[in-house]
């Protein structure tokens, strides 16, 4: 370091960069490069999708594909209506949002604002391993599993079938349950301890601390918790190939029937040997076109609701 | 006026009974020392701590603490950095049970009656002796729902809230200024308006005491002295306990003072040790113990 003499003028060339860090430059490429690729990516999947989906709209309408109730295209009377396997995936959602968000809520609940540090410790690693376990896994579990009892403890009329909607919607729920619980907690802990405070301070209960002051303050990060788990559930695969069949025909109008959903027949159609210029083979790309204006959909009703009701805390 | 639901304690009729109409009228003296006016009610003692020792974990943080705290007075607590003051004023709601491992050995008793006895309940002891605190800390939500926010988790029956949110905040001398942003962020306001909007928000629920640590340490000189009249004003229904850095702001607004200090003992702890206490002109014109001559006169701590 230079002596500066106090009063004497600094000399103008101090503050001139000599060289430019190379590092710094090395870094900052990779940087746009990651950025770059990602964008890239989600553009490539766009156009591989898009132009298929396109061929295919030119030989089936598209209101024939939104109205139909009829999904046969490996039929000898072909009929390309969506809508058996998206009442198919929506079944199977709804069940497993309606499992995995209170659960998942409660849970992360119970984490931040009840357990003591050390029972959060020994339970925040265990939720994180639970989430990574294989969905092939929750599979098994629900067909193997969970579909017996729920034979055996339904109460009347028609029992589930060996494979349904509802057992794979069920696991669906167990299996996301981690990943909201775990999300939605680091949303709550993040909630400042000063905002507690003030809560325990004008005589608050701790479930009206809990559901009064940090569940508002972490609400974006729950709602992006649960919007998490709500995609992962629409898009998972293989609990549904396995727990609620490949079966296409009409619209399955009780989730106790076996059904394909959008993923698990793209999953069983692009097993087969569908040659690539068939339209059989074109129905993959509709169908998951559709799959993708779906989440595209989710994500974009969520980033509106967490605008309208967050509360920002600094 | 609470949740019939609770779980009741026995402090409340204790309460109720002992509280009667305002207290007489006093001449407001001076407000350079208006502490030297006739010391008012304080002959009943509200809270008293009889050989208090605070501890986090092992640590005994606080040690024998003795002192009465009377009723509509405000309380000054004094001395340096890690005495315990904080420690002291939190353990006279039970704020100290939020704190894992933290523990209060003796006795403090409110209108005579053990906070930590097994049956109190303490969330209706923080309803009757509520806290400010020192960083401003408003919830994210409007004005209004920061001063409703009480009443409403504590079930008070509350025949018109606006009306309730309006004194409060007159009360706390906001109310000219928010009156027309009422369903605003709370977080908008400015920090000596967000003070007293949590001072607002404590009266909302009508405590009878109210525990203030350090409330105008993160506010300019202009903020300050508002808050200042203001507890001078409250401390006509309330009783208020402060805990301050500032020796003039004692001087100011308290009619006792407590002096606290860090003491070394035989093994080399340090522990929070009640030093002095009397009337604040006492403390600060012709204190007893030579150190809290040094604090007071900047020659210590
Ligand atoms: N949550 C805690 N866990 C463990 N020790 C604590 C905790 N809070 C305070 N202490 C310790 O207790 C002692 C008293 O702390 P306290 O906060 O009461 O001091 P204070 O007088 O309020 O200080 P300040 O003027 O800096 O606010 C200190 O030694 C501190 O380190
Ligand atoms: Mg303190």
């Amino acid at each position: 370091m230079a002596v500066i003499t106090p009063g004497a003028p600094v000399p103008a060339a101090s503050v001139r960069r000599g060289r430019r860090r190379p590092g710094e430059r090395i870094i900052e490429g990779f940087l746009v490069l990651a950025a770059v690729v990602s964008i890239a990516t989600t553009i490539g999947i766009v156009v591989s999708l898009l132009f298929p989906t396109v061929e295919f709209f030119g030989e089936v309408s598209i209101v024939e594909f939104i109205t139909s109730s009829q999904w046969t295209p490996l039929f000898s009377i072909k009929q390309y209506g969506v809508l058996p396997l998206l009442v198919g995936t929506l079944w199977v959602t709804l069940i497993a949002t309606v499992i995995a968000v209170p659960l998942g809520i409660g849970a992360a609940i119970y984490l931040s604002e009840y357990a003591r540090p050390g029972t959060r410790r020994l339970l925040k690693p265990i939720l994180e391993v639970l989430a990574g376990i294989p969905t092939v896994v929750y599979g098994f579990f629900a067909l193997t599993f969970l579909n017996p009892i729920l034979i055996d403890l339904w109460p009347s009329g028609d029992k589930p079938e060996f494979q349904n909607l509802l057992v794979a919607g069920i696991a669906m729920g167990i299996m996301i349950v981690p990943t909201v619980a775990s999300l939605a907690e680091d949303a709550m802990s993040a909630v400042p301890h000063s905002l507690r405070e003030g809560a325990y301070a004008l005589a608050s209960t701790k479930m009206q601390v809990a559901t009064r002051v940090v569940v508002p303050g972490a609400l974006s990060g729950i709602v992006a918790a649960i919007v998490l788990g709500v995609s992962r559930a629409l898009g998972e695969t293989m609990i549904v190939t396995i727990a609620a069949g490949l079966k296409t025909a009409g619209i399955p109008w009780s989730p106790i029937d076996g059904a394909a959903t959008m993923t698990s027949y793209i999953a069983g159609a692009a097993q087969g040997d569908l040659p690539v210029d068939s339209l059989d083979y074109l129905t993959i790309f509709a169908v998951g076109t559709t799959l993708f204006l779906f989440t595209f959909a989710l994500n974009a009703l969520s980033i509106r609701l967490v605008r309208k009701f967050r509360e920002v805390y600094e | 006026m609470s949740d019939p639901n609770r779980k009741a304690p026995d402090v409340t009729d204790t309460v109720n009974s002992t509280r009667p109409a305002p207290p007489p009228p006093v001449a407001l003296v001076n407000p350079a020392n208006r502490n030297e006016g006739a010391p008012r009610g304080g002959d009943e003692q509200v809270l008293r701590l009889e050989d208090v020792s605070i501890f986090y974990g092992d640590y005994q943080a606080v040690r024998g603490v003795d002192m009465t705290i009377g009723r509509h007075q405000i309380t000054a607590l004094i001395g340096p950095s890690g005495c315990g003051k904080s420690t002291v004023l939190r353990s006279l709601n039970r704020m100290n049970d939020l704190i894992p491992g933290a523990r209060v050995a003796g006795r403090v008793t409110f209108h005579g009656e053990d906070l930590y006895a097994r049956d109190v309940d303490p969330i209706e002891v923080r309803r009757r002796i509520g806290m400010v605190f020192q960083k401003p800390n408003p919830f994210p939500k409007s004005i209004y729902d920061n001063i409703a926010y009480g009443p409403r988790v504590t079930g008070m029956k509350v025949s018109n809230m606006d009306e309730l949110v309006e004194k409060a905040l007159r009360r706390a001398a906001l109310w000219d200024e928010v009156k027309d942003k009422l369903k605003q962020s709370a977080l908008a306001l400015s920090g000596g308006q967000q003070q007293r909007l949590c001072i607002a928000r404590t009266i909302a629920v009508s405590p009878e005491v109210i525990l203030m640590d350090e409330p105008c340490s993160a506010l300019d000189p202009i903020a300050t002295s508002k808050i200042e009249d203001l507890m001078f004003e409250l401390s006509r229904d309330y009783t208020i306990v402060i805990v301050t850095h500032n020796m003039q702001q004692a001087a100011r607004v308290s009619h006792r003072t407590a002096f606290f200090t860090a003491e070394v003992d035989e093994q080399g702890e340090r522990h929070g040790r009640l030093i002095e206490y009397d009337t604040t002109n006492k403390i600060f014109t012709n204190p007893a113990q030579k150190r809290t001559e040094e604090y007071i006169t900047g020659r210590f701590g």
